[in-house]
């Protein structure tokens, strides 16, 4: 039985039998090629388990204990990052800081990615009155910088969204206040990229194909032109996980970001120049750690940048 | 080009109004600007009404944006309470260039709060802007030169590695070496609060010397984007003809380089500056905070977190003009030194 599965093909010598390449296993081969990039992703995979491993050495109740009688300690074998103000271990914060910090960049970034292909598309799509209206007001919102606006809506949010419990933990609102006003102030960028590709995709010739089958406006939006358009959106989502993670650590560190005891890289920040000279420690941790994470992602955007960059995937 | 620069001008104005509707509503509904009105105790319900009256903040929001818009001047409003408006208004609205007055800080005119503060803030954004250009343009262009050497790499990492710091990490660590460190070490060191030391007043050199570290911060982050901009716009133009050509004729490297290469290469870094505006302008608001510099930044902070609608309100307009205007004048500034370019 076995011989007859036999085919002819398999007799031709394997590098001629070898199929074409994919797209995406293109996509792959290049990204690798970028060793900043590799670099980046590993990167970002030892910080995720520095936060989530973490977790199971240090009870969050840990990382929120306040010990008076050992305040602004150095570090040492108890406490290996030392103590913040109030005594609570340095360590133990950033693990837990950093959960909240990543979650933060994550959850921000698909806020920011549905507003944004939601308004670039429409806009792009619908032309016309829609298109004026929708992109006079990412115009608007461009005009302000993202800092005042992010600490606008901060104030605009802050108190109205109750804690909440989500995989056993509670949450205090302002973690989701943050994501949403993150996502809210920075899906400019996108919905202009997304708009320029519907511009000129919808006139391809497989959007009127669709057409005339009689394909829903909203199939053609979502099924037909947005999968065509994903390669910028997914190098424009990437770095925007980066500077999420940066916007939350400067709205943090200015006190109107999430509230203590909750701990983000960004807030453990707030007030640590007042110890600059006393406690370096209370910053420089939580500091490098942000740096770090910015710098992987950035480095693995700029590689997803080069990877998926269609004038180079011929090669 | 004249059509062109009114054809801006009058897109402006919508523009305007949509951002100041959306920040006035927002801003309204921040809080509550009459509960700090007391000092440290709390306001009274009646005093609280009264003064609700007075400012305005019992009116709906649609009417108190109109207020502040077009002013109140054309109406009468009620003071006493009686519900009868009988006091014709004094507010003669943004439109014709009234801000208001402050609510936290009692009747000072927002104008004149901002224009105190306005020199400060310009006094760090305009030398770190020259900062910024001639620091990118110069590494820019020498990494390019030596492209794939061992210094091009390590400026390619150092620039990676500006561009993902948070301005107030930069902050803090140039504080903890310029300032802590070199104190310990003994060496002259530079200050990190204020503008000038309160004990020698406020002195040329003082100020100049408080500047130092806030520009650094302001400022590296910006020459780490830049520089890379510049390296590629050089390794582009590099490979012209016309610098072939230049070549080829026999002109001096030197010449080559700076008089051809360096002056196209540099042309985009116009548009780049103008959009840098907002950047720098967001930058100063964490910068002044951390370096307790007396700018518009720290003006922001102090009244957007005590709900005060006509300081914040002002301050947004300001900086939402000077985009407008930037854009506008980087683009004509672009067409002007690029004839390539025309608008129609």
């Amino acid at each position: 039985m076995e011989t007859a599965i036999e085919s002819p093909i398999a007799a031709v010598p394997e590098e001629l039998e070898a199929p074409p390449l994919t797209p995406r296993e293109l996509v792959w081969r290049r990204f690798r090629r970028h060793k900043m990039a590799v670099a980046g992703v590993f990167m970002l995979i030892l910080l995720l388990l520095y936060s989530v491993a973490g977790a199971f050495v240090f009870p969050e109740s840990y990382a929120n204990l306040t010990e008076t009688g050992a305040r602004l300690q150095p570090p040492s074998a108890a406490h290996p990052f030392g103590t913040d103000t109030v005594g609570r271990d340095i360590l133990a914060r950033t693990i837990y800081g950093g959960q909240i910090s990543l979650l933060i960049g994550l959850f921000a970034v698909v806020v920011e990615v549905i507003v944004g292909v939601l308004i670039g598309a429409i806009a792009g799509y619908y032309g016309g009155w829609i298109d004026s209206v929708l992109m006079r007001f990412t115009e608007a919102m461009f005009n302000v910088p993202q800092i005042f606006l992010l600490l606008v809506m901060a104030r605009f949010f802050a108190g109205k969204i109750p804690t909440v419990q989500f995989l056993g933990r509670t949450f205090s609102g302002s973690v989701i206040v943050i994501i949403l006003i993150i996502g809210m102030t920075s899906w400019m960028y996108l919905a202009r990229i997304v708009r320029a590709n519907f511009l000129s995709l919808k006139e391809r010739e497989f959007v009127l194909a669709a057409h005339t089958t009689g394909t829903t406006n909203l199939a053609i939006i979502f099924q037909h032109i947005l999968p065509n358009s994903m390669a910028p959106i997914i190098v424009a989502a990437t770095l925007g996980v980066a500077s999420a993670i940066l916007s939350e650590a400067y709205i943090s560190f200015l006190g109107l970001g999430v509230q203590p005891p909750t701990a983000t890289w960004g807030n453990m920040l707030d007030g640590a120049y007042n110890y600059i000279e006393s406690a370096p420690w209370l910053w420089a941790f939580p500091g490098m750690l942000i740096v770090l994470t910015v710098l992987s992602i950035n480095f693995v955007g700029d590689g997803l940048r080069d990877a998926l960059d269609p004038r180079t995937l011929a090669q | 080009m004249t059509r062109y620069i009114i054809r801006r001008i009058l897109q402006a104005i919508p523009l305007l109004f949509i951002i100041s509707l959306i920040l006035f509503l927002l801003m309204r509904s921040t809080g509550d600007p009459l509960a700090m009105m007391g000092g440290r105790r709390a306001t009274r319900p009646e005093d609280r009404e009264r003064l609700a009256r007075q400012l305005g903040l019992d009116k709906p929001l649609y009417v108190q944006y109109l207020y502040w818009l077009i002013g109140n001047d054309w109406t009468k409003i009620d003071m006493d309470g009686d519900g009868v408006a009988e006091t014709p208004g004094d507010r003669r609205g943004v439109v014709r260039g009234e801000f208001g007055t402050s609510m936290v800080s009692r009747g000072r005119p927002v104008l004149e709060m901002i224009w105190e503060r306005l020199p400060n803030t310009l006094i760090l954004m305009i030398p770190a802007e020259v900062i910024i250009i001639l620091f990118s343009l110069a590494i820019g262009v020498y990494s390019a030169l030596r492209q794939y050497s061992f210094v091009d790499h390590l400026v390619t990492a150092l620039s990676f590695v500006g561009y993902s710091m948070p301005i107030f990490f930069i902050a803090l660590v140039s504080m903890y070496i310029f300032a802590v460190n070199f104190k310990r070490w003994g060496l002259p060191y530079l200050p990190t609060v204020g503008m000038f030391d309160p004990q020698v007043g406020k002195t040329t050199g003082q100020v100049l010397l408080h500047m130092v570290l806030p520009i650094l911060s302001m400022s590296v982050i910006s020459i780490a984007g830049y520089s890379r901009y510049v390296r590629s716009q050089m390794l582009e133009v590099i490979g012209e003809d016309y610098i072939r050509t230049a070549r080829a004729k026999g002109l001096p490297r030197r010449m080559v380089i700076t008089g051809h290469a360096l002056k196209n290469a540099a042309l985009p870094l116009v548009t780049i500056v103008g959009l840098d505006i907002p950047l720098l302008l967001g930058g100063a608001v964490v910068t002044e905070s951390i370096f307790a510099w007396p700018g518009m930044g720290r003006l922001f902070i102090d009244h957007v977190s005590r709900a005060d609608t006509p300081v914040v309100m002002g301050i947004l307009m300001l900086i939402s003009v000077a985009v407008v205007v930037s854009q506008l004048v980087t683009d004509i500034v672009y067409a002007w030194l690029d004839p390539r370019i025309r608008y129609t």
